[in-house]
């Protein structure tokens, strides 16, 4: 029997390992992959507040989470490849063309 | 110590040791390597949770097809070590000590006020038959909607990864500074 604060801290880690490492990162891919990190800790307290409330609605929540990640992976990486192109880039810092 | 427990524990230290090096490290692929260890560990716990459906799918989607796309724009685009570049002092500074400050009140509250019920293995049943059910009667209309979102990022994927279209002859292409 495991408590279900247990759960919801490894859940808060991963958040805020992601939120982390998308302010503190400078490749654009592992600012992206950071992002995946923060939906799967939120995925994480999805599952364990289902588990613990007995509403399964809550792992439908988890799936229709994955299918927004999967498309936004698709958009995102896509967008990645187009900055590539035009800027040959992958540092954050040197796309900054909409900076003041 | 259950054998719940245990294998919560380890689950949950394959995922910490994860993210953390995903952090820790400067090459891309080594974070994308370290983020399919934190996604399997992480279909681990579903499955101590009695989610089955929800870790099958885990695997498949996002350790499966997610991450592979990102290891191969990874290769596609030669990705190499990344620059470090100075932050802000002023965030070094009150930042670091700020977020251990929060997340060890965040964690002591959690632990103090709401950790006296625990959630048996296997609480609920996650199987296959059961959510599809679910699925397919109430959350019927949802589901066809996300498949036209999936359409529409496919689509935009193609629009924003395809090459610009080659300027006729004669006319010299756009300089992109």
């Amino acid at each position: 029997m495991v408590p279900l604060s247990y759960y919801l801290v490894l859940s808060g880690f991963l958040f805020a390992c992601g939120v982390i490492g998308f302010l503190i990162k400078r490749n654009i891919l592992t600012i992206f992959m950071s992002i995946e990190l923060m939906l799967n800790g939120v995925n994480l307290s999805f599952v364990s507040f289902a588990a613990h409330w007995h509403a399964l609605a809550g792992q439908i929540f988890v799936f229709f989470v994955m299918v927004v990640a999967a498309a936004e992976t698709a958009v995102g990486l896509a967008i990645i490849i187009a900055v590539y192109r035009t800027r040959e880039t992958l540092n954050v810092d040197q796309v900054n063309l909409l900076k003041l | 110590m259950s054998v719940h427990l245990i294998l919560f524990l380890a689950f949950g230290a394959v995922c910490v040791a994860g993210a953390i090096n995903l952090l820790a490290q400067t090459h891309p692929i080594n974070s994308a390597l370290s983020l399919i260890a934190v996604m399997a560990a992480l279909a681990g716990e579903y499955l101590l949770l009695g989610a089955e459906f929800v870790a099958a799918v885990q695997v498949i989607v996002y350790a499966g097809a997610i991450m592979v796309l990102f290891v191969f724009v990874i290769m596609l685009l030669n990705a190499g070590v990344e620059e470090r570049t100075q932050g802000s002092r002023v965030a070094v500074l009150f930042g670091i000590p700020g977020m251990l400050l929060g997340s060890i009140l965040v964690a002591w509250v959690v632990l103090r006020h709401s950790g006296t019920e625990a959630v048996a293995a296997g609480a609920l049943p996650g199987d296959p038959i059961t959510v599809g059910q679910l699925l397919f009667h109430d959350f019927l209309l949802p589901f066809e909607i996300t498949s036209i979102l999936i359409l529409i990022a496919i689509m935009g994927a193609v629009v924003l990864a395809s090459k610009p279209p080659t300027s006729p002859a004669g006319v010299a292409p756009r300089e992109v500074d």
